[in-house]
């Protein structure tokens, strides 16, 4: 039974004296010293423009990095992460890269690795958060808090790349537009190109990130800071003796440029803005806005609402057990479709089978039929020869037994004249001379 | 940097000496007669400078010829130019110096490199390239030759850019397409943003990769070995210093009490004629005080004879295909057979041998069989 409230206005009391609750903000500061902070950024930008050489002036150390060459195929990102400890605040800082961008000829999907890193981060978020045994006081965020975009200094204006990629991350992380390598841009082409750049993203709806002017404490410099977007930075790691200090500085032949002076670059208005004065803003922005927009949108692809169509609320849980109900069902009747798709191919092949074996039987049947007809004439044929045989036998048997009648004839006869032995000689080679013949 | 116009006009002097010693004849004056004729007639150089948008292309061809070519030039956005198509632009202007005239031809390319993917971005330029060669090759064969416009490309300024570490795949495809259709030059753009170690390593870098990727860059002719050890020296300082490292300036600052084409920075002024602040003098001198002719004659004598070669090729190809026994008039004698047609020339000669062979050999049989 839930409880009802005794009045509903809420009413402001008195305090009689000094209660102590005001130290509210100090348990929750030195709890939050005590848990550490994390802090993720992202440097996209050209190969060689400066990234991690601004990233060693930013938190003055040295972070290794590999130099890249520009000839890789496709956009990598390589994140690190460092321990970073400054007086008894300890900060987990992952650093993330882009490798390889802008190199390729062809630069139409080199935003989607970078996309696809932000979205990766936000969804182990959400998985973590979606868990039913969840650590999320020990998890360790990664989530891109600050994307520091690094645009050439080319002098007239932002680069077609420039305005694709940052408008493709403006709804999912808050982007920082510095002006790299900006010792190569003289003060009046730099205000110049300022103007541009800003006047550019405008135009095309690009959301870069507002310093925030609601606290009174930072809002006045907030806001003087916003009118400077972007920043023009040199980034140095080298220490070069001016005057009789040791500084970070570029050393050229007409002259040094000094990193932390204000009137060469910007640089030490980004360390300000990013890091001694709104990098709990950022931490808080990115919480609050981008990762709650890419929640809805992934919930909302899932199938979940927050209400139904009759406006109550559904919790959860129900809708997870009516997406899975929904899910086996879909299953089954995807097997379904399967086995029945199966055994209709089973009934096809086998009637193929079936049709191809008649067809067989039946060229058998024609095949020994024509054998048999060939046979018969075969054997007709043989009737026949043989015929011939018998009746040439015949005749010469006849033709024989002719002779030897003649043969008979001529031995009975008395011994004639001279004139007769011609005679008798002749007709025996005449006959042997016939017989002879016929046998031939 | 040494003068290298030995040649002034000056009529030669008789001395009684030569006269007694060895007869004068006099033609050691047609250098001079050259000279006052190349004056009288003037020259004309095309020059092609190519790079990404906002390289300091236009700043530096001002630098270096000294006049202002780009008055009102249209600069696109970002938008614009997420599918920008390479144009070819060309600013020509006459200028004329101590009495030398010279018709100078810029060939822009605005675009080139601009879009997001620039797939064959070089494709409009090579095509270019290749229709001078083609408007001169029909000149050159055509009746009336008088007045031929030499229209053709004598050198291409290559922008490269100095925020990366060497060169990108685009600026290799680009220069490998071009190399032996034009004199490539490779400039490292916008210098001023790198110290002189960074300057070193970068050329260095540079200059490997050229080899590594087989890159045929423009090479300045050695000197002859009768020049003075001054001038070989300068050469071969010359020869280490390439890729040049440049830096252009629309703008005159005061420095060290000079007026000088410079920029102005808060932390110093970097003055474009400065030897020790960048290569631009360098680059000036080769391109247009030693070297404009000998670029001129490298494209007559190299790239064009190799497209010539290869046109000529091509149509005698092409005719031999179309008509294999007679052929009309042919326009260009047929020089050598195509290498296919003798092959299957020789296969069919095979053929019909063998085919001779047989015939006989049956003819043999069937004579005998009658006997």
């Amino acid at each position: 039974m839930a409880a009802t409230d005794a009045n509903e206005d809420k009413r402001n009391l008195e305090l009689g004296g000094h209660v102590g609750f005001d130290s509210l903000p100090d348990q929750l500061v030195s709890k939050s010293v005590a848990a550490g902070f994390c802090f993720n950024i992202l440097c996209v930008g050209e190969t060689g423009i400066g990234k991690s050489t601004l990233m060693n002036t930013l938190f003055n150390t040295t972070f290794e990095n590999e130099e890249a060459g520009h000839f890789e195929s496709v956009v990598q990102l390589l994140p690190q992460m460092y321990d970073l400890q400054e007086s008894n605040v300890k900060l987990k800082l992952t650093v993330v890269h882009t490798v390889g961008f802008g190199d390729q000829i062809n630069k139409e999907s080199s935003y989607k690795p970078i996309l696809d890193y932000v979205d990766a981060q936000f969804e182990r978020y959400l998985e973590e958060e979606l868990k039913i045994k969840r650590y999320l006081l020990n998890y360790h965020d990664t989530r891109i808090h600050i994307c520091l975009y690094f645009i050439a200094p080319t002098g007239h204006s932002l680069k077609s790349l420039d305005l694709v990629t940052m408008k493709k991350l403006d709804s999912k992380v808050n982007i920082i537009p510095v002006i790299a390598k900006a010792d190569t841009v003289s003060k009046s082409e730099l205000d110049k190109l300022k103007i541009k750049i800003m006047s550019e993203l405008v135009s095309n709806g690009v959301q870069i990130y507002q310093f925030p002017t609601e606290d009174e404490a930072v809002a006045e410099i907030n806001s003087s800071m916003n009118a400077h977007l972007p920043f023009a930075v040199v980034g140095s790691a080298d220490d070069v003796k001016v005057g009789n200090k040791m500084v970070k500085a570029r050393l050229y032949p007409w002259g040094s440029v000094q990193v932390e002076n204000e009137n060469h670059c910007d640089f030490v208005k980004l360390r300000e803005m990013l890091l001694r004065v709104n990098m709990e803003d950022l931490r808080d922005q990115t919480h609050a806005r981008h990762y709650e927009l890419y929640r809805r949108c992934k919930l909302e692809e899932m199938g979940f609402k927050d209400t139904d169509p009759d406006s109550q609320s559904f919790s959860l849980q129900e809708t997870y057990e009516a997406k899975r109900k929904e899910f086996i069902v879909e299953l089954q009747r995807k097997e379904e479709e399967m086995r029945q798709l199966f055994v209709n191919k089973v009934k096809e092949t086998e009637a193929e089978l079936k049709e191809k074996e008649k067809e067989l039987h039946e060229r058998f049947e024609q095949l020994k039929r024509l054998h048999q007809d060939e046979k018969k004439n075969l054997e007709e044929k043989r009737r026949e020869l043989e015929e011939e045989m018998n009746s040439f036998n015949r005749r010469k048997v006849a033709a024989e037994t002719l002779m030897g009648q003649a043969l008979q004839g001529c031995s009975q006869q008395p011994f004639k004249k001279d004139k007769d032995k011609k005679n008798f000689f002749s007709l025996p080679s005449a006959c042997s001379l016939t017989s002879g013949r016929n046998l031939n | 940097m040494t003068s290298n116009i030995r040649y002034k006009s000056r009529i030669p002097v008789k001395t009684e000496d030569s006269m007694e010693e060895k007869q004068y004849v006099g033609f050691a004056t047609l250098p001079n007669q050259v000279h006052r004729k190349s004056v009288k007639k003037g020259f004309d150089f095309t020059l092609m400078v190519a790079g990404e948008s906002g390289m300091g292309k236009s700043t530096l061809v001002n630098s270096l010829f000294l006049t202002d070519l780009y008055k009102d030039r249209k600069l696109l956005n970002a938008e614009e130019r997420i599918n920008q198509t390479v144009e070819i632009i060309k600013h020509t202007v006459d200028i004329e110096e101590k009495g030398v005239k010279l018709k100078l031809t810029i060939v822009d390319t605005p675009g080139f490199g601009d879009a997001v993917n620039n797939n064959e971005c070089w494709k409009p330029i090579t095509d270019y390239i290749d229709q001078q060669f083609e408007q001169y090759f029909r000149d050159e064969s055509g009746l009336n030759r008088k007045n031929i416009q030499d229209n053709r490309v004598h050198c291409c300024l290559y922008f490269i850019p100095p925020f990366g570490h060497g060169l990108r795949p685009v600026d290799v495809e680009f220069m490998k397409a071009l190399h032996e259709k034009v004199n490539i030059i490779p400039l490292i753009a916008k210098a001023d943003c790198l110290t002189p170690n960074e300057i070193k390593k970068l050329k260095d870098r540079i200059r490997e990769e050229i080899d590594k990727f087989g890159i045929k860059v423009y090479q300045f002719p050695e000197c002859d070995s009768d020049e003075d050890e001054e001038f070989k020296q300068l050469d071969k300082e010359l020869k280490e210093c390439t890729p040049f490292a440049v830096i252009g300036s629309n703008t005159v600052v005061e420095a060290r009490g000079q007026r000088v084409r410079g920029r102005l920075y808060p932390w110093g002024i970097v003055e474009v004629e400065n030897q020790s602040h960048c290569d631009f003098v360098k680059l000036r001198n080769m391109l247009i005080r030693s070297h404009m002719h000998d670029l001129k004659d490298v494209t007559c004598d190299v790239h064009y004879e190799n497209y010539r070669a290869q046109c000529i090729q091509e149509m005698t190809s092409k005719l031999a295909q179309d008509n294999r026994m007679e052929s009309p008039i042919p326009i260009l004698p047929l020089s050598t057979p195509d290498v296919e047609t003798e092959k299957l020339i020789k296969m069919k000669d095979e053929e019909l041998k063998r085919m001779q062979e047989m015939l006989n050999k049956m003819q043999q049989q069937m004579h005998d069989k009658e006997q």
